[in-house]
């Protein structure tokens, strides 16, 4: 199905058709953050708190000789000094990871990466702990580290994790999916191979709110609330409960209001732990909140994959293949989250969107002395790194047979009907139409004419590109039979009561960093049930107030938890059906639906509304067997599948030939993320997403110097857009439900930022055709611009 | 948050007492102007004054005087009022062009020209403008007032010829008739600070040639004007050719450093791109305030 939206794009007053339900109406949230009163990890202030502060490694690997506290300790203002030695005493020296590898918490022998944490002050004040670090004496004994992925596997390189038993080297992991026998022949037999190295550099999520906590366990009944930066409350809960020992039910996570995630708030931090351990050292609670720098020094970064890609086509421009290997820097610790049967998340789904004979990936994972990290920065368990390749590659190939890209690509999507369709590497896509969503991509661009503008302009000298890139998306993992982090399954739980006088509470286990689920899981179950969203209140974040669930990352909530919304509301419609034919004294199976209405079958007029019914069910009335006095339900729902949203994104870019500066005159965005909630959220996250895309393009990196000092330490140094590097986003969309969903929809949250970064680079590849270049890696500076018009790419790493 | 290490404060009254007690904290006291170079520098602990003296009541230094053949800028003028100055834009366009690419909105409300002047940071754009366009520097300290010419004044990165005790208290731009000026920088971003950039101040005489030329560059290691650009542009009709000429020994009188912003070869091909744009500019602009006179091409 394919339609255009006759509403107007701009959310404006008014454009309120259905205040019920699906539609675009203004966020629930947005009255408290406009107002300023939003409620962050820094906002919380209890009783007695105390500040901790965490003194970092300079140096990137190096023996830890000595640690001398006592100059700290002897601070009037501070309470205790905790170093990797007290850890080790309580056995809490190393906490597991996501990716069943350990981290340590503090440095107990040898610090890893530089900014790794070394011991944690616990004082008064912010200040006093801050100046407290100045106090402590460490000696280390620096040692040569790894900081190039390529030669993290050279005979003779230091072996950063001797911690770890029988280690001889820095090798992780490697995995592969495909077949490579059926993907070599295709190669074998096929009139045309491109061959690229394509890098993806470390990039970090950079959210506007650091991470931080505030712990506070109370020694007499043993209880431990944590006040955390987290997107994923209940899976933490159940992680510190491992690792520290004390009772699950004792434990209660609170995510208050998140300035942004992006993955970064995945993982648990030894900042996390620490803010536990000063709060039961010292009996009082404890904050911790990290600056930028320790931000973007020590937190998830994101990508770093160095990706040798290939691919086969007829000379007439099939695609027939598609292999690639990849070189994956996981930092000094093995921390990735995605689901536990899949090291390098969802890469294998860079066959993108194209019906190929075969396809076949390798992935090695490797340790540097970097900050661990590798998924985050809206990626989609590393479908980013897929698009990228792909789409890259599809570039190239085009460069190659002199096509035009947007033809090649038509010529090879998986067609409408082939759908649900099972490409080369194990995913089956749940539905899809590509060439109408490319199509009004091109039509909103004026493709031919920009085409003709660029032919005119190339004559006079000037450099104008266009790039297009065209995405699948896989989201909303996952099916509990194959997706688990830790053991604990992907599935989402939901709760909803219904009050007796017809207002709703609906409980949610992923928890908001801005997508707007208050907005829009309302609006989910007010389509269901016939309640305006204005009399849904949704709760999430508290893990005493919420049913279990993973939390919000991959694009998940709206395929995962907005199913399972849906499905509980549905649950409650059908126990308010009994109900209200008790009322009104006829048989469930004669009533009909209609939005918020029992009434019986050929007579309109008798019926009862859910708020009758939901007074009738908490009230008098002669309930039948096996009806409960509420109107209540929950459900946990486990998804089929994963969701398969899509897009056609078309960047125009103009550089600047004497100076190498890229320019974004236009970005064209046609989004396909199913049925569509509340569109002007969902553009929301697209302008969000864009703007990660152009950022990452051209200016995004965390550089290491040969010492491993991180160069990216600062919003000097790390830079990311302002409004003055984007366009106006130009946004359409097409509508393929999902078959498998409850509503249809598929989750939009990533699609931007996954969708986007090829067709900027395409662009300033195509800009720069007319001196030959065919790649060059990001972030395209204008520095990088200006070597690659000098026929001297380089890659960033 | 970023904290810095414990320092204590005062705000000053008056120039006088902002000499008064530069003199009493000694050494170890700094005055804070916009604090849009001192405080991050601060927040990081490169920067460890134990007093900090707040000069932003100093209103007398904040102003903008046409006098006679001078521009009088007061030290604590912000860089916003230099911007939306029509004075500004009408005898110097260098200030404005430059002023349009510092930095943010934010950080131009509060930073002034006196720190970004007293700074000196080897990537800082009034620097330059300042050193093309001949301007003078006014300190004052505890033995009076002396007046600097830029070169006296910048003595290098990070380092001028304002002492611990003294104040910069104005800057004097003289107003030359026939003038044209334009100020070019690339960077990575708005707000960034420049990959590199170039300003130029150029007098055509009433013949059509360039009686007096000035080309600076900015985050490319020189600390001084292009001054071997004078003896090929002086006398000369503007053409490409001779900017073209200029942009060559601009690059070539450079000495960038490589780092994440460019390499040195790129560094100095920018050098050469921006002096040819900025000449090409200031020439056309001077050309508007002389009659008769019009730019040939190529
Ligand atoms: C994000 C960001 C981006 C920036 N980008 C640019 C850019 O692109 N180009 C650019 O040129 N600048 C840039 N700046 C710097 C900005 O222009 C600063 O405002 C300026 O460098 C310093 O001015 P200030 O008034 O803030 O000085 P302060 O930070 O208050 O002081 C700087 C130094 O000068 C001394 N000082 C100040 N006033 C006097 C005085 N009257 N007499 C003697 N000493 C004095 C202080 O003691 C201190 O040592 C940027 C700054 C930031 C934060």
């Amino acid at each position: 199905m394919t339609i255009l939206e006759d509403r107007p794009s701009n959310p404006a007053a008014g454009d309120h058709d259905r205040p019920i339900g699906h539609g675009r109406m203004q966020r629930k949230e947005d009255p408290r953050f406009v107002r300023g009163k939003g409620r962050y990890v820094d906002d919380i202030v209890l009783p007695g708190m105390l500040h901790g502060a965490i003194l970092r490694a300079p140096v990137a690997h190096a023996r830890l000789v000595s640690i001398d506290t006592s100059e700290a300790l002897a601070h009037p203002k501070v309470l205790a000094v905790i170093t990797g030695t007290d850890l080790q005493a309580l056995g809490l020296a190393w906490a597991p990871t996501l990716s069943m590898d350990v981290q340590a918490v503090l440095v107990t022998d040898k610090v890893r990466f530089q900014g790794q944490e070394v011991a944690f002050v616990v004082a008064e004040d912010r200040y006093a702990a801050r100046d407290a670090l100045e106090l402590i004496q460490v000696e280390y004994d620096v040692l040569p580290p790894v900081v190039d992925a390529r030669k993290a596997m050279d005979p003779g390189a230091p072996v950063i994790r001797d911690d770890l038993p029988g280690r001889t080297d820095n090798h992780i992991f490697d995995w592969e999916a495909g077949d490579k026998a059926e993907t070599d022949a295709v190669f074998a037999s096929a009139d045309v191979v491109v061959k690229q190295e394509i890098v993806y550099p470390r990039v970090h999520p950079a959210p506007m709110e650091t991470c931080g906590a505030v712990a506070d366990f109370d020694p007499i009944d043993g209880r431990l609330t944590l006040y955390e930066t987290t997107q994923a409350p209940h899976a933490h809960r159940t992680l510190f409960a491992m690792v520290s020992g004390i009772p699950e039910h004792k434990i209660r996570v609170v995510s208050p209001d998140i300035g942004g995630g992006f993955g970064n708030k995945v993982g648990i931090y030894p900042g996390y732990i620490l803010a536990v351990v000063g709060s039961i050292v010292t009996g009082k609670p404890v904050k911790w909140v990290e600056d930028r720098s320790e931000n973007l020094m020590s937190t998830s970064f994101a990508r770093d994959y160095i990706m040798q890609g290939e691919i086969a086509a007829t000379k007439d421009g099939k695609i027939l293949a598609l292999r690639t290997n990849v070189l994956a820097d996981h930092g000094a610790f093995n921390a990735t989250a995605q689901p536990t049967k899949y090291p390098a998340g969802f890469f294998h789904i860079f066959t993108g969107s194209y019906d190929l004979a075969a396809a076949h990936c390798t992935v090695t994972g490797v340790y540097t002395n970097k900050a661990p990290g590798g998924v985050a920065y809206a990626c989609s368990f590393r479908v980013t790194e897929a698009v990228y390749l792909v789409e890259r590659m599809v570039d190239i190939l085009a460069r190659k047979l002199d096509m035009d890209p947007a033809e090649l690509r038509l010529k090879n999507f998986i067609r409408k009907e082939q759908f649900p369709y099972a490409n080369k590497t194990g995913w089956e896509y749940d539905s899809g139409d590509y060439e109408p969503t490319m199509r009004l991509s091109m039509k909103m661009a004026g493709y031919d004419e920009l085409r003709r503008e660029q032919k005119e302009k190339r004559e006079r000298g000037e450099l104008m590109g266009i790039g297009i890139s065209f995405f699948t998306e896989t989201v909303g993992a996952g099916p509990r039979k194959d997706m688990d982090i830790l053991g604990l399954g992907m599935a989402d739980g939901a709760e909803l009561r219904i009050h007796p006088t017809g207002k709703a509470v609906v409980r949610i286990s992923v928890q908001s960093q801005g997508q707007g689920h208050e907005t829009t899981f309302a609006q989910i179950v007010a389509e269901e049930i016939g309640i305006p969203p204005e009399d849904i209140d949704v709760v999430h974040g508290d893990t005493d107030q919420t049913p279990f669930g993973l939390g919000t990352y991959g694009s998940r909530s709206t395929p995962v938890s907005g199913a399972a919304v849906a499905l509980v509301a549905r649950k409650v419609r059908e126990k308010a059906r009994f109900i209200a034919a008790a009322m009104l004294e006829t048989r469930p199976e004669d009533l009909e639906w209609e939005k918020g209405r029992w009434f019986v079958k050929g007579d309109p007029s008798v019926g009862k509304t859910m708020a009758e019914i939901a007074m009738g069910a908490h009230g008098t009335v002669a309930l039948p067997e096996g009806i409960d006095g509420n109107l209540d339900a929950e459900v946990t729902y486990d998804p089929p599948n994963l969701t398969f949203p899509f897009g056609a994104y078309i960047c125009v870019v103009d550089v600047d030939p004497g100076t190498g500066h890229v320019k974004v005159r236009r970005f064209i965005a046609v989004d396909d993320c199913g049925t569509r909630i509340n569109p002007m959220i969902i553009e929301g996250q697209i302008h969000g997403g864009l703007t990660d895309g152009v950022g990452m393009a051209l200016m995004e990196i965390i550089e290491f110097d040969d010492e491993g000092n991180c160069l990216g330490g600062s919003f000097m140094d790390y830079l990311i857009p302002t409004a003055m590097e984007v366009p106006d986003w130009e946004t359409g969309f097409t509508v393929t439900p999902s078959p498998h969903h409850p509503i249809g929809a598929k989750g939009v949250g990533e699609s931007a930022t996954v969708g986007s970064p090829p067709a900027v680079v395409n662009a300033v590849v195509d800009a720069l055709t007319p001196f030959g270049v065919v790649h060059m890696d990001m972030p395209c500076t204008p520095a990088r611009v200006w070597e690659a018009m000098q026929g001297g790419t380089r890659p960033p790493v | 948050m970023q904290i810095p290490a414990p320092f204590d404060y005062v705000r000053a009254s008056s120039v006088d007492n902002a000499l008064a007690l530069l003199d009493r904290h000694g050494a170890e006291s700094r005055v804070v102007a916009g604090g849009h170079s001192l405080l991050p520098m601060m927040k990081l602990r490169l920067a460890r004054p134990d007093w900090l003296i707040d000069i932003n009541d100093l209103y007398e230094l904040d102003y903008l005087l046409v006098d006679g053949p001078v521009l009088r800028i007061g030290a604590m003028t912000r860089h916003t009022t230099l911007l939306e100055s029509d004075d500004v834009r009408r005898l110097f366009p260098i200030i404005t062009d430059a002023e349009h690419v510092i930095a943010d909105p934010i950080v131009r409300n509060r930073g002034t020209i006196g720190g970004s002047l007293c700074q000196a940071d080897p990537a800082e754009d009034l620097s330059t403008v300042c050193h093309v366009l001949d301007a003078v520097a006014v300190v004052r300290g505890p033995a009076g007032e002396r007046m600097l010419s830029m070169a006296e004044f910048h003595r290098g990165p990070y380092e001028t010829a304002v002492a611990q005790n003294e104040l910069l208290i104005e800057v004097r731009v003289p107003i030359r008739a026939g003038s044209g000026s334009a100020y070019e920088k690339v960077e990575r971003r708005v707000g960034d600070w420049a990959v590199a950039a170039a300003g130029a101040s150029v007098t055509l005489a009433a013949d059509g040639t360039i009686s007096k030329a000035t080309v600076g560059l900015t985050a490319v290691g020189l600390d001084r004007n292009v001054t071997e650009v004078e003896a090929v542009l002086v006398g000369q009709v503007p053409t490409e050719q001779l900017f073209a000429e200029a942009g060559q020994l601009a690059a070539d009188a450079c000495d960038p450093l490589a780092d994440q912003r460019g390499p040195i070869d790129y560094k100095r091909h920018l050098a050469d791109e921006l002096t040819r744009r900025v000449l090409r500019v200031a020439c056309s602009r001077a050309a508007a305030s002389v009659p008769d006179v019009t730019i040939q091409e190529g």
